[in-house]
This record gives structure tokens, C-alpha cells and sequence, in this order.
């Protein structure tokens, strides 16, 4: 397909529906809210289900119940939109089911603001919904990668009957770029073994549920999501590398705030310092096993995101303190510029840098101007 | 030999798991009605049931049909996210008044105004049976419950919630009516609304209700016999029966 001008929540949206979206239930909220609206055109036109719920709790359960029939299904919402969808997460989790949920992320706490963040972080990749269960996340940085990546979403999703958020921040799902778009994939109904679309003559009822009243059968359920989660980890890991061969320093960031830093990445480099990039695909599963090669040869790490440090501690787990981690983060809507990212590469490659101090402490003396 | 004279079976909506509700408990009758009527209506392969969060969480033991079980107040969200993926399908939900009307009626009053083609049983018991009897919207003025000790005093506590009043406000609402399984006479009535609701849904005339006045016994601190009694001399007068809307498309249904 040639290049296309896309902006990024319609991008998504236009790639859902081509990776064979049945149906779409969403609510409106900033920076988010394309998605729904030309959802609400789009799927009509193709015979395809759509609802505005009345509220981000309603939307994630019709998101539930037609996930339970086995289609491909979706919603999206921005941060505290997310955070009522939490409920409907977990019990997704809890039942089994595929589904694929879009976060374009906003400042925050509460109701915060409308500017780019990435402050979900850890509502996505550490839990955020109750019990014991790990979503699948992914985090595009263009949006290309939105594209690419909200496809992959369903089949992640199917394939391991799990939950796979799709995290972005405001800036991905404002801004225009030039992206491919894939091919239109016809509607497709798998014959799963596990679905709720009523018996129609052919087979036993089904139950779908996440009801486990014996601790045991819990438990048991508990481990199966458990196993489950060592084969995604060991087979779903993505990430991007740049100038990482012979780099004594490596930044580690995530969608916008990971290609901010490469804009630095390549001004530093053209100033003859040898600093490369991870930018994580999947932050969950965490590319922990790369860090930890990385960690055996590097000088430092940079980790930056915009939010307060929420990576950065995996980034801390990864590399077991055998090299310093120092973080750099704007928080509550604020984008950094490549410059700011710039300068804390100058400061590494010239000061000499510690373990000892906890990197936050670090960053939050140099932040004392802001 | 003797199956000509059988005159009273489990209906094949059921499966053969014995129900958990306390002696004297509604809920037995009511889930038989439906049974009943998904039989007559030979709909029992194309039926998806949703459950709820209260003492009917486990509905879906005892229906032989495709079930799914929602979050609390929520089942006709994903009754929603069912039907629009699977039109041709019966899509029903079995909700509580603490799960529809309390925690619930965001989700139960968009869905009638959307004019959902599901439908929806709703039990009034008048509390929260599950956690042990507190008071729910539609706990009666000055009814005692585990959590309105002295009787509901609605100066603080607040008016009680008339659902089928309500909901029947609503353009998508095509059913509507409130029954009470008091009595065999009630019972036989309650059976016919719920035929009336599942049709509703089959011609696809909109979201169908029907909200049982029901007994609990357990909660109530009363016998069998005198949780009936307190449906028709409590309950009935403050929610009476009636046909609060049925479409003038439904009224032509014969059956």
C-alpha cells in the first residue's frame, strides 16, 4: 500500500478495523476521542458493531461480553478513562478472553490534563485492575509503529487469550505522519474451543467466568496465567536498537520519550560520543534479558520517560547495580526537548557517576530550577 | 410406562444441578419460568444467558445454555457487547435489585434507552440477599435490614427506587411490567410477562424487562409462608404489578 498521510488515533483505528475488528465500544476523552469518532462512521459502513457507552465501565464490558463470543474486539480511553475500565480488565484477565484496549495517555493524577504523558505506566505493566494477572503492552513511538502494532494487539491477544494494551502517549495519537497501512483482512470467526456464542445444535454449553470459589481452583488458575506468561515472555519480547554496538552509554525509553532521546542520540553521536538507544516495544514483557547483556558491557544507562521514574525501576532490576542508571523525566504533560536529553548525555560522559544514589534523588536535585 | 402421566418434569432449560437457594427463596421459581419458556420457545441452542454478582451469581449452573458471568451491575453492558456481535441470538440477563439498581443502573438505564434487544429478569427482594440482607434502593420505607437496623428511614436513607416506573419512561424500552411470584396464580402471570419478553426480543422490538416482586426469606428473618404473606400485604401496594409499557407492536403478539 503506498504512504499515507494518518493521524495517529484515526491510524489506529483504521488498522483495528483492518485486522478484522467485529466491534467497538468506547467513550469519548481527550487526547483519545478520534478513535471513536471515526470508528462511529467506519464500522456502520461495514456492517460492523459500534456503541458510544454511557461510561468507560460500560464500554469495557460490552468489550468483555462480545470478547467472550470470540470476535475481535476493542476499546480505547485515555488515562482516567482507563482507570474505570480497570474492573473490566481484571476480570477479563480472570476469565480468559481476548481483547485489545488502546490507552492514549494524558496527564495525571486525576483528572490532570490533556497533554502527553506517560505516567500509566505502571497501571499497565504492573497491574492497575485486582488479583494476580500481567497484560501484554505495547508502546508505539510513531505512528507507523501504532499501525503495525494495533494489529499485532489482536493477534497477541488471540493467541494467548489475554488482555494487550496498547499504550501511547497524547503526542503519537495527535500528530500526522506518512504511515503504510495493511491490507483490508476479511472478518474472520475462529472456531475456538472455549467461546460463548450458544450452543446452535453443535456442542455441550459453555460457561465463561473468573469465578474460582475454591482457593485451590483459584490458585490453579492463578499458576495457569502464570505459565502462561513465561511463554509470552519468552517468545514476545520486542524492542528497536540504535548505535548500540560500540555504545558506552544507553538510553532506555519508550514511545515518544525513547525518540526524543534518539534526536539526541544523534546529535551526540555527531559530537563523537558513543551513546545508543533501546526503545522498548513490548514493556511488558520487559526486555529485561537485552539490559542484562547491556549491563555487562556498557559504562551507564540513561533511562528517560515521561513520568517520574516508573521504568526506570525495571530498568534497576534488570541491571542489578553493576553500572549507574541515571534517569532523566518530565512529568504532568510536559514533553522534554531533545536538548534537555542533550545535556544530560554531557553530563554523563563528563562527571563521574555513582550507584549509590538512588537515580530519582539524582534527577529530583537537578529538577529543583523547574 | 408411567411418562404419559407425567404432568411436572424439569423443564430442558435446566441442567440437573440441584440450585443453592435457601428454602422459601423466589429465585427456584423464577429461574424455572425462564427455563420454561426458553423451552417452549425452542430457543435453548441459541441463548447466551449473563449472570450477576449477588445470590444469583451462580445462575449459570443451572441453565442449559451458553452463560457468561458479568461484574457486578454490569451484565447488561455485556449482554450489550453479546448481542451486537451475535444479532441472532437470545440474549438474556438475571439481575438482582442490589446489581441493577443500585451498582447497576448506569448500565441497566443505557441500555434501555438504547433500545437493547435483550432481556432482562430482575429480582426484587427488597435487599441485598448474597451479603446477607443490607438494604438495597428497594428496601421498603421503614423495613429493617442488616444495615438499616432501625428500619429505613428515608429522611437519611432515602426513597426506595420503582425500576419498571422508570425504565418504562424510555423510547428504546419495547417490555415492561412488574409480577410478583407470590402466589401459583402470580406465578402462572410472572411465566406469561416472561414469554412476553423473550417474544419481545426474538421480533427484535427493543429491550424487554420483567422486575419479579420475590421473597427472602432468609434475610427477612421470616418463614416461607410468611415472606409470601409480606410480598402482597408490603411489597405490593408500595410496587404494584402492572404493565408499565408494552409497545403497541408487542400488544399484537399472540401467542
Amino acid at each position: 500500500m503506498p504512504k499515507e498521510l494518518w493521524k495517529g488515533n484515526e491510524a489506529i483505528a483504521e488498522a483495528a478495523v483492518r485486522a478484522g475488528l467485529e466491534a467497538y465500544f468506547g467513550y469519548p476523552i481527550t487526547p483519545q476521542t478520534e478513535v471513536l469518532e471515526y470508528l462511529s462512521r467506519r464500522m456502520p459502513e461495514l456492517g460492523r458493531a459500534f456503541v458510544q457507552a454511557e461510561s468507560e465501565l460500560g464500554a469495557i464490558n460490552m468489550v468483555y461480553g462480545a470478547a467472550c463470543t470470540g470476535v475481535r474486539v476493542m476499546s480505547s480511553s485515555s488515562s482516567p478513562g482507563v482507570s474505570l475500565m480497570m474492573e473490566g480488565i481484571s476480570y477479563i484477565a480472570g476469565t480468559e478472553v481476548p481483547a485489545v484496549l488502546v490507552n492514549v495517555m494524558r496527564g495525571g493524577p486525576g483528572l490532570g490534563n490533556i497533554a502527553p504523558a506517560q505516567a500509566d505506566y505502571n497501571q499497565a505493566v504492573h497491574g492497575g485492575g485486582h488479583g494476580d494477572y500481567q497484560a501484554i503492552v505495547l508502546a508505539p513511538a510513531s505512528v507507523q509503529e501504532a499501525i503495525d502494532l494495533t494489529v499485532l494487539s489482536f493477534d497477541l491477544a488471540e493467541k494467548y487469550r489475554s488482555i494487550c494494551m496498547v499504550i501511547l502517549d497524547g503526542c503519537v495519537g495527535q500528530m500526522m505522519e506518512p504511515a503504510e497501512m495493511p491490507e483490508m483482512k476479511p472478518v474472520h470467526r475462529e472456531n475456538w474451543d472455549w467461546n460463548t456464542d450458544a450452543k446452535m445444535g453443535k456442542r455441550e454449553r459453555r460457561i465463561l467466568s473468573s469465578i474460582y470459589l475454591d482457593p485451590v481452583e483459584e490458585e490453579k488458575m492463578n499458576l495457569r496465567l502464570l505459565n502462561r506468561w513465561r511463554t509470552i515472555e519468552a517468545n514476545e519480547v520486542r524492542y528497536k536498537e540504535y548505535f548500540l554496538d560500540d555504545a558506552e552509554i544507553v538510553i532506555i525509553g519508550f514511545g515518544t520519550a525513547g525518540r526524543v532521546a534518539l534526536s539526541a542520540v544523534r546529535e551526540a553521536r555527531a559530537q563523537g560520543i558513543k551513546v545508543g538507544l533501546l526503545r522498548p516495544i513490548t514493556v511488558s514483557p520487559f526486555p529485561h534479558k537485552v539490559i542484562d547483556q547491556l549491563a555487562g558491557r556498557v559504562d551507564a544507562f540513561l533511562v528517560t520517560e515521561m513520568n517520574s521514574g516508573q521504568m526506570l525501576e525495571d530498568v534497576r532490576l534488570a541491571v542489578k547495580g553493576r553500572v549507574p542508571v541515571e534517569f532523566y523525566g518530565r512529568m504532568g504533560g510536559v514533553v522534554p526537548f531533545p536538548d534537555e536529553i542533550l545535556n544530560e548525555i554531557h553530563r554523563m560522559a563528563k562527571v563521574k557517576l555513582s550507584a549509590d544514589v538512588h537515580p530519582r534523588d539524582a534527577w529530583l536535585e537537578r529538577m529543583a530550577h523547574v | 410406562m408411567l411418562k404419559e402421566n407425567l404432568v411436572y418434569d424439569r423443564p430442558e432449560g435446566f441442567t440437573d444441578t440441584p440450585t443453592h437457594y435457601c428454602p422459601g427463596c423466589t429465585h427456584g421459581v423464577a429461574h424455572r419460568l425462564v427455563a420454561e419458556v426458553l423451552e417452549e420457545m425452542g430457543v435453548i441452542d441459541k441463548t447466551i444467558g449473563v449472570a450477576p454478582v449477588g445470590c444469583s451469581v451462580f445462575a449459570y449452573n443451572y441453565f442449559d445454555t451458553d452463560f457468561v458471568e458479568a461484574p457486578h451491575g454490569r451484565a447488561p453492558a455485556m449482554a450489550t457487547g453479546i448481542k451486537r456481535v451475535m444479532p441472532d441470538r437470545i440474549v438474556f440477563t438475571y439481575q438482582g435489585d442490589g446489581d441493577l439498581a443500585s451498582i447497576g443502573m448506569g448500565e441497566i438505564v443505557h441500555a434501555a434507552a438504547r433500545g437493547e434487544n435483550i432481556t432482562v429478569i430482575f429480582i426484587n427482594n427488597a435487599n441485598f440477599g448474597m451479603t446477607g440482607g443490607q438494604m438495597a434502593p428497594t428496601t421498603l420505607p421503614g423495613m429493617k435490614t442488616s444495615s438499616s437496623v432501625n428500619g429505613r428511614d428515608v429522611e437519611i436513607q432515602g426513597y426506595p427506587i420503582k425500576v419498571s416506573e422508570m425504565l418504562s419512561t424510555l423510547d428504546g424500552v419495547g417490555y415492561c411490567v412488574r409480577r410478583s411470584l407470590h402466589d401459583p396464580k402470580n406465578i402462572r402471570l410472572a411465566k406469561k410477562a416472561i414469554r412476553m419478553a423473550f417474544e419481545t426480543q426474538a421480533r427484535g422490538l427493543g429491550f424487554s424487562l420483567v422486575e419479579l416482586l420475590s421473597t427472602c426469606p432468609t434475610n427477612w428473618g421470616m418463614t416461607p409462608v410468611n415472606s409470601l404473606k409480606f410480598v402482597e400485604e408490603h411489597m405490593m401496594p408500595f410496587y404494584p404489578l402492572g404493565d408499565y409499557k408494552i409497545s403497541d407492536a408487542i400488544k399484537q403478539i399472540k401467542i
